[in-house]
């Protein structure tokens, strides 16, 4: 039942203009994934205002290959200069960065490619295979039902994110409080402007994702002293080759990662634990655990499987029930509705080239993906050579471009400011901040989904658990909040030392 | 950190308040055909103060010495800082792209001291370049002051 719709996918990406974007797409990703303080994820918030008069397709299509470039980018920085460019790649460094300090740069980089390239096919695989399931179960879904889906996303990072469950939860109240700020569409009063008309507006995602994760990124890293110290790549045809006839030895590592990875990946937050988790099976299965951290091509492939997996799956629940599942996912969620979309299982009825024409190219731009930054490695690690003097006014140049783009308003670029401020300061302070990205894009929709779903119970909040579906994923997202509570119960009760978290 | 964190907890518990305040003003009930406006700001609100005073007790009764910033890591953070606001600050006056020139070109002899003319090339080609990428290609218009009013633009 899917091929023919993958077919038709495929007709839309392999068109000589989306190929052309996808490559545009992986180029720029990857820079901003090597560069400090550009990520995925202010990446995408900085092109989308260029995307405006792209066909929809197109745009998602260079969104995409600019994430996947990211995710590539993310990991040339942390084997060759020891600088994870994005949190996902920080288990990456354990072995990629002692396997080029001793020469073996090459193989480092080759065996990290090449896994986030398998991790993200075998994604791509099962999301060819489920998002159309996904979808026409989620059609059946009410607004009770997206809501406690809503619910389930925050949930997941109070419960399951790890850090000071009380500090993400007041992470997502702020996403939540700074969308309502500004008009209220259905009963057309104003919200927290206190008299301030330029609070009328609101605050917009993408301003406040350039800022919390670019210039916030920028404080922080010149805190730390931001130095680089580059080793040569080492990257010449045989030793991918040679990398290639060893890296068979590790598909177990590779289907676990992987499957990590998805499992992770399609719940929020997903990626970096994947990574983690995967990174911590691999040295428990492996014969030589005592290898690991000083330079063992296994370290590095286990997260980086994990880590594009995680990154892929993001993109099940933002397509199927416009729910994101990363802050990247989020923004680009954002995007659809600019372009005029729907988010949602409606998608596949109502514009299935633009979902199947997402799906192919997601295929195509992982090939493109992979083979470029294996032939280009050496020009990209080039990037961070450029002195530090110039790519930090360059970068804030860059973002107040992209933030004035939004809606072309000088308020925006102070606003974008004062989220880096923040930003730095809550990295600071362990507040994190994708869980405020993503109530930020979501609140409208969450607080429509809300009233919705309260007109259709005349205001008794029982309807989130009576409703079959709503009930049981009530029930879970309940058990996810309450879990850090539960936690030091079950351990007094079992006697075990706390597990230490990964973060 | 203690400081910092308590500090933050309360500034963000009056920010909770203030929005309580405000839903409180556009009624926090049933309206004639739903929830009315404050509804949901009323619980969120509600929420954050509550999540803020617990974050304050869990700081309070931690003893924690490290500063949340040292003077040797402040140094380079306002460095970076003042410079981007004074940028954006020139926007207002002198339009985005001479206002990144002066910027990138004052920050690259600041920090960097390099010579006088890779600071003149990176200074005149950047805003140059992105000038050309935003207006011309992608046309999506920056803020613009007396120069390109000058040049015609």
């Amino acid at each position: 039942m899917g091929i023919e719709n993958l077919l038709l996918g495929f007709h839309v990406a392999i068109t000589p203009y989306n190929l052309f974007i996808a490559v545009v797409g992986i180029t720029l990703g990857t820079v901003i994934g090597v560069l400090p303080g550009l990520g995925g994820a202010n990446g995408v918030a900085i092109l989308l205002p260029l995307t405006f008069t792209m066909p929809p397709t197109s745009a998602i299509i260079l969104l995409t290959s600019l994430y996947w470039g990211a995710l590539f980018g993310g990991a040339i920085t942390s084997v060759l200069f020891n600088i994870p460019g994005e949190p996902w790649s920080v288990a990456t460094t354990f072995d990629g960065y002692p396997l080029a300090r001793q020469g073996q740069g090459g193989q480092a980089l080759t065996a990290a490619f090449t896994s986030s390239f398998v991790g993200a096919l075998f994604s791509i695989v099962l999301i060819t295979f489920f998002a159309p399931l996904l979808a026409e179960v989620a059609l059946k879904f009410g607004p009770p039902e997206f809501f406690a889906i809503q619910l389930l996303t925050f949930s997941s990072f109070v419960g399951l994110g790890g850090g000071n469950p009380v500090k993400s939860l007041v992470a997502i109240l702020l996403g939540f409080i700074l969308a309502a700020v500004g008009l209220d569409v259905v009963t057309g009063q104003l919200r927290m402007t206190f008299g301030f008309l330029d609070l009328m507006k609101g605050f917009d995602f993408i301003v406040a994702v350039i800022g919390l994760f670019g210039i916030g990124e920028i404080l922080l890293s010149v805190e730390e002293g931001l130095s680089f110290r580059s080793i040569p790549t080492g990257m010449n045809l045989r030793v991918v080759l040679d990398t290639w006839k060893v890296l068979p030895r590790y598909r177990r590592t590779f289907v676990r990662g992987a499957f990590i990875g998805f499992w992770m990946g399609f719940k929020p937050g997903g990626a970096t634990p994947a990574s983690f988790m995967s990174y911590a099976f691999a040295k428990r299965f492996s014969k030589h655990p005592e290898r690991f951290g000083k330079g063992e091509l296994e370290g590095v492939v286990a997260p980086e499987t994990a880590a594009h997996a995680a990154g892929v799956a993001a993109i099940l629940p933002m397509i199927t029930l416009g729910i994101p599942g990363s802050p990247t996912a989020a923004v680009m969620l954002g995007g659809l509705i600019i372009w005029g979309l729907q988010p949602g299982p409606l998608l596949f009825q109502e514009k299935p080239e633009f979902v199947w024409g997402l799906i192919a190219s997601m295929y195509t731009g992982n090939f493109i993906g992979v083979l470029m930054v294996l032939a280009f490695v050496p020009l990209f690690a080039a990037i961070l050579r450029i002195p530090f003097a110039i790519l930090t006014p360059v970068i804030v140049v860059v973002c107040a471009v992209g933030s004035y783009a939004v809606h072309s308003s000088m308020i925006d670029i102070w606003y974008m400011l004062i989220f880096g401020v923040v930003g730095y300061a809550f990295k600071k302070l362990d507040y994190p901040l994708a869980p405020l990205v993503l109530a930020l894009v979501l609140g409208d929709l969450a607080e429509n989904a809300l009233r919705q779903s309260l007109i259709m119970s005349q205001g008794t909040p029982g309807i989130f658990v009576t409703r079959p579906i709503a009930g049981a994923i009530t029930a879970v997202a309940i058990f996810f909040f309450v879990l850090p509570a539960l936690t030091p119960w079950w351990r007094r009760f079992h006697g075990s030392a706390p597990a230490p978290r990964a973060t | 950190m203690r400081l910092a964190d308590l500090v933050t907890a309360s500034f963000l518990a009056l920010l909770g308040g203030l929005v309580v305040f405000d839903a409180v003003r556009l009624g926090t009930g049933w309206g004639t055909d739903g929830p009315q406006s404050g509804f949901l700001p009323f619980w969120l609100g509600a929420l954050l103060i509550a999540a803020c005073v617990t974050i304050f007790f869990q700081a309070a009764r931690r003893a924690d010495g490290t500063p949340f910033v040292t003077r040797q890591q402040l140094g380079p953070v306002l460095k970076v800082l003042a410079p981007a606001v004074a940028f954006v600050a020139l926007i207002h006056w002198l339009g985005l792209y001479v206002s990144a020139a002066l910027y990138t070109g004052f920050y690259m002899r600041w920090i960097g001291r390099h010579a006088w003319l890779t600071v003149l090339a990176v200074a005149v080609l950047f805003p140059l370049v992105t000038f050309l990428v935003f207006e011309k290609w992608f046309l999506v218009p920056m803020p613009k002051g007396p120069l390109e009013a000058w040049l015609g633009h």
